[in-house]
């Protein structure tokens, strides 16, 4: 899942409202708009993409309860949360997303279940819907069996058609998420018509952001320059016909950019993530951080995590900068990028992110991008997202693959 | 960005799939849709929240300056909120 389209959705008073310039967050006012649970690690798909972490094996044995995913709904929402994402690995592998919604509907939230879509009944999309969820997002990954396959290393391509027709007759709206990648992205225009075919109200070009499983398979899974250019091309055209309504959002792949993407928005600015263990996260892989000790639900609650935690406040604002950020003059359009992306390619997670071309670390993209053309490395099989080979990576035995990045277990 | 011609006698509604509701910890009116929400200024949320798919926009406009006297030059105000609403997305025409 991805939540890049929320910088343009929020209106931008608010956004400069909850900068701070590194004062800590319990005198300034921010709040957590976003609430991500990842209420389980365990997946039926093996996506080469997937951005959970590679050490996930650990937290499928120790997963919050109802009871503590309804006290952290609450909670959250005392903050200011507004909008719900449940999510994954597959959420649908719990038996209580229903309450799980339930909960949610009474407390006031926008609620969207990000789904893979196996898992979803007729009778669990009914009771979702008696049950207040606002809308499901649905994981397509291209227009032919093969590729659907190949990627998610699963049989699941005639499902997801099915599940699309269901999501539409339960009269959801319809959200398409479509991670983009070196397998699927030349048939960009092929995707858009069956999105727009299947009747999808808004699609989310997601191109791969490499943390977790897909920086393992960066090699594997980097477009070229020119293929993204030409998607981009296609995108602009499919959006500027007027017959087409279906609201589209391109993620940038920020390999290919001189500038890094505002992570999050701002570390502790509007996102908050509790994992399926209850680890309080400000964004999808900083358990990546050196030297960092993330809250947990179980401990002191999520008013504490949030206002008060160390973790929290370490990267808020941007006192923590170094050079060059810290001087220059397009800090505030960035915050300096991406720790966990600074820290995982440069070994320091203040760091400027290596994307900016000002960094001393952009070498480090550069090379990526050569690498991901060279035939030796591209050649190695990818590493699937799986529980066998999340126990090879705990147990050291990828180290070979794992080398190059920092702090990937 | 459309142009559009907001008429008097037009009748707006939220659009579909999309949740309009007071926020008491951001004391706001937000916009809530898939992926994203938008946080309201007052005087917007009190045009949206007259909005019942029956309501005109001349309705709309009496009711206000009923109800804020002393606001001057409240009805460039509120057909530009009608204005930005269907641009955005965030209203239908009935």
């Amino acid at each position: 899942m991805t939540q890049a389209s929320l910088g343009e959705s929020v209106v931008q008073k608010e956004i400069h409202a909850a900068q701070n310039n590194g004062v800590s967050a319990n005198i300034t006012h921010t709040q957590p708009l976003w609430l991500l649970a990842e209420v389980t690690y365990r997946c039926p798909l093996h996506c080469a993409f997937c951005y959970n972490p590679t050490d996930y094996d650990k937290y499928t044995q120790n997963e919050l309860t109802t009871a503590q995913w309804i006290d952290a709904l609450r909670d959250a929402r005392k903050l200011g949360a507004i909008q719900l994402g449940i999510s994954g690995g597959e959420p649908l592998l719990r038996d209580d997303i229903e309450d799980i919604v339930i909960e949610a509907k009474r407390l006031g939230y926008y609620s969207n279940l990000i789904t893979s879509g196996v898992g979803l009944t007729e009778k669990r999309i009914k009771a979702f819907k008696e049950g207040g969820l606002d809308h499901i997002q649905l994981s397509m990954h291209d227009i032919t069996e093969e590729i659907n396959n190949f990627i998610t290393n699963t049989k699941t391509f005639e499902l997801k058609k099915k599940v699309a027709a269901m999501i539409k007759d339960h009269g959801y709206p319809m959200v398409l998420n479509v991670v983009m990648h070196r397998y699927n992205i030349g048939h960009i225009k092929e995707i858009l018509e069956m999105a727009e075919a299947l009747g999808a109200d808004y699609i989310e070009l997601a191109n791969t952001q490499y943390y977790g499983w897909s920086l393992v398979n960066r090699n594997q899974l980097m477009p070229l320059k020119e293929q993204v250019d030409h998607a981009e091309a296609v995108t602009n055209a499919f959006r500027a016909n007027p017959n087409n309504k279906m609201k589209i959002f391109f993620v940038v792949p920020d390999y290919f950019s001189d500038r890094p993407k505002k992570c999050m928005n701002g570390w502790g600015e509007i996102f908050m993530i509790v994992t399926a263990n209850g680890d309080v996260l400000p964004c999808h892989s900083a358990r990546v951080l050196p030297n960092m000790q993330f809250p947990n639900v179980r401990e002191k609650g999520l008013e504490w995590a949030w206002k008060d935690s160390p973790a929290f406040n370490k990267y808020r604002g941007d006192s923590w900068m170094k050079e060059p950020c810290r001087s220059c003059s397009e800090k505030e359009n960035d915050l300096g990028g991406c720790r966990c992306q600074a820290f995982l390619l440069s070994g320091d997670a203040e760091a400027a992110d290596p994307v900016c071309s000002k960094s001393p670390h952009h070498h480090l993209i550069e090379k990526a991008i050569e690498d991901s053309k060279n035939p030796v490395l591209t050649a190695q099989p990818i590493v699937f997202r799986n529980d066998k080979n999340s126990k090879r990576v705990i147990a050291g035995e990828l180290n070979d693959r794992l080398d190059e990045f920092h702090a990937l277990p | 960005m459309m142009e559009i011609e907001i008429q008097h006698s037009d009748v707006y509604a939220l659009a579909l799939h999309h949740r309009f509701q007071w926020e008491e910890a951001q004391q706001s009116y937000v916009i809530l849709f898939p992926e994203g929400m938008v946080k309201l200024h007052g005087g917007a949320g009190e045009v949206i929240k007259r909005l019942d798919a029956k309501v005109t926009v001349a309705d709309v406009i009496t009711d206000l300056k009923t109800a804020f006297p002393d606001a001057d030059g409240i009805e460039a105000d509120i057909i530009g909120m009608f204005e930005l609403g269907l641009n955005k997305g965030w209203l239908r025409k009935i």
